[in-house]
């Protein structure tokens, strides 16, 4: 590899490796070798490979990037920003990557919660994460994240336990000297019929470019339940790239709520196997890049179980010469019958020079199994548009009004209530500045 | 109030309005009537503004101003209503939320006192005896899932709650059984004040035993070629449009 950006990372791990949490323990230390080894031989993706034919990363492969912040410690996050209506639990605030325990909130964690920074679990008892960092990683990102990470989020609810309080797990970029790139690994784990609402913020805390990349490894065993809440407002100037990855054994249900808004470029991949019969994955979102932003999403659900059902709701909303991108692939396999999965995708374009890639990808190996899936890429609708100007709405309220309620299915449903109305809130706001650069 | 003189309005190259004239004073209520393509539905657009009717000639004055200047919003807040044929359906939209903001953009426009809540809600509930909707229609998404009545009821409550000066009902009794017809000319002859005008277009004569008129106007070919009082609706239910038809010449030669 010879581009500006893996050269750097080559440089960087030698001297990073060592300082790395855990950097004494063997396997860790082997399976982080291997990680960087198989990210500095391939490199970051093409736009050739079918995975990222939509996200082009060669601006990227020119950037150069300091691992991690040294500073992280002192940098400034106000309080209000952290501050989500019906969330007022137990929190894990990371600032440029680095845990935050004064901004943070872990202590009289209810019965039954287990949440620390990934940091003080790799210094203690790294062996329990060693599924997540000795599996293999097929991704560029997921590689280096792999090799790199120095933090991030341990959490685990013991069998029966229901967690009443919804835990805010929230990533914040800060300006400082240069460019940085910060790596967090989020462990997760839901025992036999746990239950528990998580909170993903992602925010900005001032002018920065860094890139993050979040590996979210989410294990539920039977009849666990999860409901997972993000909402992604990274500075303008950011790159994050992120994968959520689920299993869910048998009766195990996740319903997942995304908005998606900040970032200069994002990519949040989703993935989930219905390894239990009964398992049940629901993801609704809305993403609404605008002026120069590229936002994807991409869901792969892989039915493996029998009676299995996966729902994804999404809208897409693109302003200015903001692109959108949602890549939908469900995989029903052999002996998963009697599984129904579910995809709808709506997009809407704000300007001539807005674009949205939808994609929807089904394959079924088995049979009576129900299946279905819709994408739409449209407008704003004259006629309404019209009708509520008549009635003396400016344009840009009516337009707003029209799309804010374009989005709304995929967010009404979103739990505990007053989150879901600070998610309308904060798209609401999003909305009119999308046009941004769109002359520029 | 309003003054149309020779209205020329061209729709996706197509000539529709060819020359129209009409003067319509505060207090008068005048009817519209005119067989189909006549041009009826055209007048009511580009009195609201809809994007698409180029006026090619001719002025539309209202309250001494040029309405063809300002955008449909600043029409409504100049008092300008049209009830539409078709009211659109705007899923996801409350039709209470819609309308508060609806008139409280009217009122920062006019330089009046928004609305708050309870004002709003006081305002909706006198009007409501005006044009009778139920509490379901009001917290649903705009016209989303209504009858044809219940969606020409929701237009004479909008005017209702929005006080316009200049009300346009576009074709508003079709699709109307004798009942809803009813009830809808009721709410339109509860609001017909001293300092408020209406247009009334209509295909049918039907309409206006319930709304009577101060004037009739028959639009053929995009002209007004006869006006009168009522009893020129009446003639026109005898004789039918095909008897405009023949007075057209008549009134182009003039």
């Amino acid at each position: 590899m010879s581009n500006a950006f893996a050269l750097a990372v080559g440089k960087t791990a030698d001297a990073a490796l060592p300082r790395l949490p855990g950097a004494g323990v063997a396997w860790l230390g082997a399976a982080r070798h291997a990680h960087l080894a198989a990210f500095l031989r391939d490199g970051l993706p093409s736009a050739r490979g079918e995975a990222w034919k939509y996200t082009s990363l060669r601006a990227l492969e020119q950037r150069v990037f300091a691992l991690g912040d040294a500073d992280a410690a002192t940098r400034t996050v106000e309080a209000q920003m952290l501050a989500l209506p019906g969330v007022d639990g137990p929190r894990l605030v990371f600032v440029n990557g680095a845990f935050r325990a004064d901004l943070s909130c872990i202590d009289d964690l209810p019965e039954g919660l287990e949440l620390q920074p990934l940091a003080r679990v790799l210094a203690r008892d790294a062996e329990s994460l060693r599924a997540t960092f000795a599996a293999t990683a097929t991704d560029a990102f997921d590689r280096l994240n792999a090799a790199l990470a120095g933090d991030g989020v341990v959490l685990r609810v013991a069998a029966g336990a229901r967690i009443a309080v919804p835990v805010q797990l929230a990533y914040f970029g800060a300006p400082a000297a240069g460019d940085l790139a910060w790596h967090d690994r989020a462990v997760i784990e839901l025992g036999d019929g746990a239950e528990l609402t998580l909170v993903e913020q992602h925010g900005d805390a001032g002018p920065h470019a860094h890139l993050g990349t979040l590996v979210s490894d989410i294990r539920l065993q039977r009849g666990a339940r999860l409901h997972w809440d993000v909402l992604q407002e990274a500075g303008p100037g950011a790159t994050l790239i992120r994968r959520s990855a689920f299993r869910l054994a048998a009766d195990a249900a996740v319903t997942l709520h995304a908005l998606e808004l900040g970032g200069a470029l994002t990519r949040h991949a989703i993935t989930a196997e219905l390894e239990g019969a009964r398992a049940r994955f629901v993801t609704r979102g809305v993403f609404a890049p605008g002026g120069r932003q590229h936002l994807e999403t991409r869901l792969d659900i892989r039915h493996l179980a029998r009676d299995t059902a996966s729902d994804a709701l999404w809208r897409g909303v693109a302003d200015g010469r903001g692109r959108g991108v949602l890549h939908g692939a469900i995989t029903i396999e052999a002996g998963a019958d009697g599984a129904a999965a579910q995809l709808g995708n709506k997009n809407l374009l704000l300007s001539e020079q807005a674009e949205i890639d939808t994609q929807p990808v089904l394959e079924i190996h088995a049979d009576e199994v129900k299946a279905s899936h819709g994408a739409t890429v449209g407008q704003l609708d004259e006629r309404a548009l019209f009708y509520l100007r008549s009635r003396g709405l400016p344009l840009e309220q009516a337009r707003a009004l029209l799309t804010s309620a374009f989005c709304r299915a995929a967010l009404d449903r979103l739990d505990p209530v007053p989150l879901r109305e600070h998610f309308a809130v904060r798209l609401a706001r999003h909305l009119p500045r999308l046009a941004g650069d769109s002359e520029a | 109030m309003l003054t149309i003189d020779n209205l020329h309005v061209r729709v996706a190259g197509k000539d529709i309005l060819k020359g129209l004239t009409l003067s319509v004073k505060a207090g008068e209520t005048h009817a519209v009537m005119g067989p189909n393509g006549a041009g009826k539905s055209t007048l009511g657009y580009v009195l609201a503004g809809r994007d698409g009717y180029e006026v090619i000639a001719g002025t539309v004055t209202y309250d001494g101003i040029d309405l063809l200047a300002l955008a449909p919003e600043e029409r409504a807040a100049a008092g300008v209503f049209m009830a539409f044929q078709y009211p659109v359906e705007i899923p996801g939209v409350n039709n209470t939320y819609f309308l508060r903001a609806a008139l409280n953009a009217q009122r920062k426009r006019r330089g009046e006192q928004e609305l708050d809540s309870m004002q709003f809600l006081q305002l909706v509930r006198e009007r409501l005896k005006v044009m009778q909707l139920s509490p379901d229609l009001l917290n649903r998404a705009v016209n989303e899932g209504f009858s044809g009545g219940e969606k020409k009821r929701n237009e004479i409550f909008q005017m209702a709650v929005l006080e316009p000066r200049l009300a346009v009902l576009d074709e508003t009794d079709s699709g109307l059984d004798i009942d809803a017809l009813k009830q809808v000319a009721d709410g339109v002859n509860a609001l017909r004040a001293a300092d408020r005008a209406f247009i009334v277009v209509t295909h049918y004569q039907r309409l206006l035993d319930y709304i009577v008129p101060d004037f009739v106007h028959v639009l053929a070919d995009g002209r007004i070629v006869e006006s009168g009082d009522r009893t020129l609706a009446l003639k026109l239910e005898e004789h039918g449009y095909a008897w405009v038809a023949g007075r057209q010449p008549a009134a182009s030669a003039a």
